[in-house]
């Protein structure tokens, strides 16, 4: 199983020392430059636009402050974001958890294993009918599918990630009498840290995907239900004002990851760009 | 010779075997039959071609991996896991330090284990990286120093918590000759200082010599023991000196001879 990552996650740089502010800018704006001429390119094209399915940009811009601040759509959004962050938290926690404890006992792990590929490439919306029989239409039925798309990803790279650790380390733990507890935080957990975080990645855009999908089917809340209805209604302008807003959090969702990523394994990144282990 | 008289034991090996993959078809004999003795306070090398097993005798002698026959005894109880008041170097100095912790806390690890309390552990760990001579990297990181630094680093962590015995294996093979010598003469400071006993694994017969003060001379694979050379040498050695001196010259000869028949 190799490591689970997405086209869509910012690619990360390495941070700039202190004193060299200039250099700093320079990169984050060479990252941008593509985004911005996208941009641009779309504001100028769409810009004298009457197609009914195209409207300027400006006036998708416009019509998203009104939609989404001045006439209160932000609740949809904020009812994602609930929904997504607790499908996330606990699909991950289970990730992580359960790749442990297939890592640690070899027999759950043989036995579990053609179960767990399974569900693992079941695609996780054709779930969403038997969701609605067990949980019923609400946040509860969307929360259980965050989690449970969230989960896989999570776990089969942290088991991965902890099956591929050397095995001197291991030695070198019992030389120093690390209790199994201590081991699993001083040794497991870190040495297969930067391979959790790839799959918590790939959890959390899973997970996104999965937060929209849900709202669209059988919801009265959430971005996916505004977009739909928007869609619905004929109402297009209102609807691409949905798309934006989703882009916006799913960006800004996974910047966020790759900043706490980048705190969390510092060592892993800053011992890589010294060309170490 | 002011090294005590008081004999005592502090490891004993006795008829081990090992063998690789028992009762398959795989199975691999490493070692055939090693019995040797190491005394308090001793310096001992073993020496052996490469891929003589030399590695799996350690490990086998450490308590990481289980003899298939024979017993390996230290001081006085036979092993069955690594005992508290053993500490261990191992080959590959990148593969045994922690790359997410820095020096300080990976030198604290077994401290920490052993439940010594926080303040005691950081001078603990200030004394000991000062004993290798590194008392100014605690807050850096393995990956941050040279190879012969990170060797430092793990001896450190496999002296914090003041071991009876230490083992290690071929430590000083991955790094150049100056930073050889100057481990080497660290490794013998430390050892009169702590007072501590030594086994050595290595393949380098100059420098089993320029250590030991008996050397086991294992045979190519499967290993046996082909001799136990006593080294008189005394107890203060020099690089330049020592290595240049006729007992030094004799002794290697003997050894060539023992390691290369046909030389
Ligand atoms: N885990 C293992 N499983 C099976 N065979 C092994 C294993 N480890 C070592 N061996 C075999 O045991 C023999 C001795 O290996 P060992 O690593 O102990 O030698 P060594 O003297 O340390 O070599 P080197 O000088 O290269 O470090 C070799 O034939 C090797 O193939
Ligand atoms: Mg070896």
């Amino acid at each position: 199983m190799s490591r689970l990552t997405t086209a869509s996650v910012p690619t990360v740089r390495r941070s700039a020392r202190p004193g060299v502010p200039l250099r700093r800018i320079g990169r984050v704006l060479t990252g941008l430059w593509l985004p911005v001429l996208l941009l641009v390119l779309w504001w100028v094209l769409s810009a004298r636009s009457t197609s009914p399915f195209f409207p300027p940009l400006s006036d998708i811009l416009g019509e998203t402050w009104n939609q989404w601040v001045v006439f209160g759509a932000w609740q949809n959004a904020v009812s994602s974001l609930r929904n997504l962050l607790l499908g996330y938290v606990l699909g991950a926690a289970i990730g992580i958890v359960g790749g442990s404890l297939l890592w640690r006992l070899r027999l759950l792990r043989t036995a579990a294993n053609p179960l767990i590929y399974f569900l693992y490439v079941l695609p996780a919306p054709a779930l969403l009918p038997a969701m609605i029989a067990i949980f019923g239409i609400g946040d509860l039925r969307q929360i259980a599918l965050i989690s449970f798309g969230a989960i896989w990803p999570t776990l089969l790279n942290t088991l991965d990630g902890m099956r591929g650790i050397d095995t001197v380390k291991f030695d070198t733990a019992r030389a120093l009498r690390l209790s199994s507890w201590r081991s699993y935080f001083t040794l497991v957990l870190p040495g297969a840290g930067p391979q959790i975080a790839a799959g918590l990645r790939a959890s959390l855009t899973v997970g996104i995907i999965l937060m929209v999908i849900s709202e669209m089917v059988a919801a009265r809340s959430g971005i996916g239900y505004f977009i739909l209805q928007s869609q619905a209604e004929f109402a297009i302008k209102k609807m691409w004002t949905g798309i934006i807003v989703l882009a916006l959090i799913g960006t800004l969702l996974n910047y966020l990851f790759v900043f706490v990523e980048r705190l969390v394994l510092r060592w892993y990144y800053r011992s890589r760009a010294l060309g170490g282990s | 010779m002011s090294i005590p008289v008081t004999t005592q034991t502090v490891l004993a090996v006795e008829d081990l075997r090992k063998i690789y993959n028992e009762g398959t078809d795989a199975a691999n004999m490493a070692i055939d039959s090693v019995s040797f003795s190491v005394e308090k306070g001793e310096f001992v090398c073993i020496v052996g071609p490469s891929g003589a097993g030399k590695t799996t005798l350690l490990r086998c002698i450490s308590g990481l991996a289980a003899p298939s026959s024979g017993s390996v005894t230290f001081e006085g109880k036979r092993l069955t896991d690594v005992p508290a008041q053993l500490g261990l170097v191992f080959q590959d100095y990148s593969r045994s330090l922690y790359p997410w912790y820095t020096n300080g806390r990976n030198v604290a690890l077994p401290l920490a284990a052993r439940g010594v309390p926080k303040g005691e552990r950081a001078a603990r760990v200030a004394e000991v990286l000062g004993n290798v001579g590194l008392g100014h990297v605690e807050k850096k990181y393995p990956w941050e120093l040279s190879g012969g630094m990170q060797q430092r680093v793990a001896i450190a962590r496999a002296l914090s918590y003041r071991p009876e015995l230490l083992l290690m294996d071929e430590p000083f093979a991955s790094v150049d000759a100056q930073t050889r010598f100057d481990l080497e003469d660290l490794i013998l400071k430390v050892r009169t200082e702590l007072g501590i006993t030594v086994v050595l694994v290595t393949h380098d017969i100059d420098e089993a010599i320029y250590l030991s003060d008996r050397i086991v001379v294992l045979s190519k694979n499967p290993s046996v023991v082909k001799e136990v050379v006593p080294v008189s040498l005394g107890e203060s050695r020099d690089q330049v000196e020592t290595r240049s001196s006729p007992e030094f010259l004799e002794l290697r000869n003997h050894l060539l001879s023992l390691v290369m028949p046909h030389a």
